[in-house]
């Protein structure tokens, strides 16, 4: 092999390692889920979500998740980061389309830290009839299959436990494909004030719903994007 | 060129180093362990807002005292070895042979086994002195505190939080901490998930949560405030964001509170459907659930069990 194609095949072989290494960077630790803003009316930011069964990315396509409503296109964002402004009452309403799977600790059946200590409730199911509306504190996932998943910022002491379809709809009629957009699925809202200072809040899931893994703790419990994300509170 | 006897009968000549060192270093020792001792000392962590919390903070205070006279002995040793003994111009000469020296050897020896040994037995009665030291004694403790009711408190530790039952107010629980001032508390320390460790710094108490173990932990509050409770070992994602503040109060805020606490989740019907107070919870067992939701859904991974791995998308 002569001296100039040696030099260029360690030069080729030099750029692949150097790509692969920026890639690796990129891609595993600077890339990130996108940023849902939400802006104030009144004192009020209304913050719309839903966590599905599975979820519309090309990796991780059985991974259960929540997704964020962008305020301004409505369209369903593939993300666990939101921000909202400081100082506010921040009311939100979260689409459950997942299936029921009960809490490990039934402590996080009941409704902590919104602004009147409830949620209210609506189940529609797969005809698409809604129960009205009711006021609840506390949705027994031990009881049967009523809980899907938690919304909870520990820092806030803010911990909701989410209502999922009833157990006919669980196990037979779940939506299939994400974002849902129809399929038997919970409503709930509640509110809770955040802070008059800038901060960032992890906010997870507490129903160990990452299925394939060790306790159900694993894969989209650990993943930000999928069951877990930071609540931004702007300064 | 110089003999072997020169250099000997040279040092014989000289002035006694030894006494030199000993006059530098002991003004030096005494002032340092005198500045720890009535200076430092009230402010070593991790304070004194528990009684374990306080022995720990006299143990670091000793030991420091203990310690701060050793380093001075290195550093002006080896401070006056570079001025005296260093190497000055036109100086070709060898240094003196060294032989040994009986005397040295036996003194340095002595000192530090009446250190090392010393601190031992200190150590081992400081550990039993404050019933445990604050640290996680397993399910049956060695060293109890001299008290007929002490409020016992969960610990329950599961990926990424802290929650706390409370036996003697009807199992109630609680996302809170809050303690009594000048009670003992008994903690009992386990976890629903994998291996956490429950560390409320400033009460000095550290206890591993493992799951299906109970780690039993005493310590007495005898400051009002505000506590950090964090996880203490690495346990996933959130590990470094799993803490959050406890609180001191005085008897009757705490007997109100958690009173109240009582009252609030009875009424919500949450406090009947928790599983029954025990040292231990088997995840595994959901005794209201029973197993018609598990024929419904084929969910395994909520109650604790292992996902099965031909089931990766339930739940």
């Amino acid at each position: 092999m002569s001296l100039p194609v040696r030099i260029a095949t360690l030069l080729v072989a030099f750029a692949a390692v150097v790509v692969g290494a920026a890639f690796i960077v990129i891609h595993y630790f600077l890339e990130s889920p996108p940023t849902v803003s939400f802006n104030a009316s009144g004192g009020v930011t209304n913050v719309v979500l839903q966590e599905d069964p599975q979820n519309n990315s090309s990796s991780k396509p059985d991974w259960v998740s929540y997704f964020v409503q962008n305020p301004a296109t409505k369209q369903w964002v593939h993300t666990t980061l939101f921000s909202v402004p400081r100082g506010t009452t921040v009311h939100v309403t979260i689409l459950g389309y997942d299936g029921c799977t009960p809490p490990r600790n039934n402590f996080w059946s009941l409704v902590q830290g919104t602004t009147d200590g409830h949620v209210n409730l609506s189940i529609v199911n797969n005809k698409g009839v809604a129960t009205p509306m009711r006021r609840v504190s506390v949705i027994n996932g031990w009881a049967g299959c009523t809980v899907g998943h938690t919304f909870a910022i520990p820092a806030l002491h803010l911990f909701v436990p989410v209502a999922s379809p009833g157990p006919l709809d669980s196990a037979n009629n779940l939506c299939g494909v994400s974002p849902c957009t129809s399929g038997p699925h919970a409503v709930e809202t509640f509110s809770f004030r955040v802070p008059n200072y800038g901060a960032i809040f992890r906010w997870q899931c507490f129903v160990p719903c990452g299925g394939g893994f060790l306790d159900g703790n694993g894969g989209p419990m650990q993943t930000i994007g999928y069951m877990t994300g930071n609540m931004e509170v702007r300064a | 060129m110089a003999t072997p006897e020169a250099p000997a009968a040279s040092a014989q000549a000289g002035p006694n180093h030894g006494m030199r060192i000993f006059l530098i270093w002991l003004p030096l020792a005494v002032i340092a362990d005198l500045l720890i001792w009535f200076f430092l000392y009230p402010h070593l962590p991790p304070g004194r807002m528990s009684s374990s919390a306080q022995h720990q903070q006299f143990d670091i205070a000793v030991l420091a005292v203990c310690a701060a006279p050793v380093l001075l002995f290195v550093w002006v040793y080896a401070a006056y070895a570079l001025i005296t003994w260093r190497h000055r111009e036109g100086d070709e000469e060898d240094g003196p042979p060294i032989f040994g020296n009986t005397k040295i050897q036996a003194t340095w020896i002595g000192a530090t086994a009446v250190i090392v040994l010393g601190l031992f037995v200190f150590g081992t009665v400081e550990l039993i002195v404050p019933a445990g030291a604050g640290a996680g004694e397993g399910p049956a403790p060695i060293w109890k505190p001299n008290s007929a009711s002490p409020l016992q408190v969960q610990v329950i530790g599961q990926q990424w939080a802290f929650t706390y039952r409370y036996p003697q107010f009807g199992g109630m629980e609680s996302s809170e901490l809050l303690l009594p001032d000048n009670r003992w508390v008994e903690f009992h320390v386990t976890s629903l998930d994998v291996i956490h460790s429950f560390w409320a710094y400033q009460l000095g108490v550290k206890a591993d949560a493992n799951p299906g173990v109970d780690n039993v932990a005493y310590t007495k509050p005898q400051e009002l405030g505000t506590f950090r409770v964090q996880c203490n070992e690495l346990c996933g994602l959130w590990h470094g964001a799993m803490y959050n503040w406890g609180h001191v109060v005085t008897p009757g805020a705490f007997q109100t509170w958690a009173s109240a606490m009582r009252l609030r989740q009875a009424n919500d019907g949450i406090l009947a459907e928790l599983p029954p107070y025990a040292t231990t919870y088997d995840p595994t067992v959901i005794p209201q659930l029973g197993a018609s939701i598990v024929k419904i859904d084929g969910i395994t991974g909520g109650a604790g069990y292992y996902y099965p791995p031909q089931d990766p998308v339930t739940p």
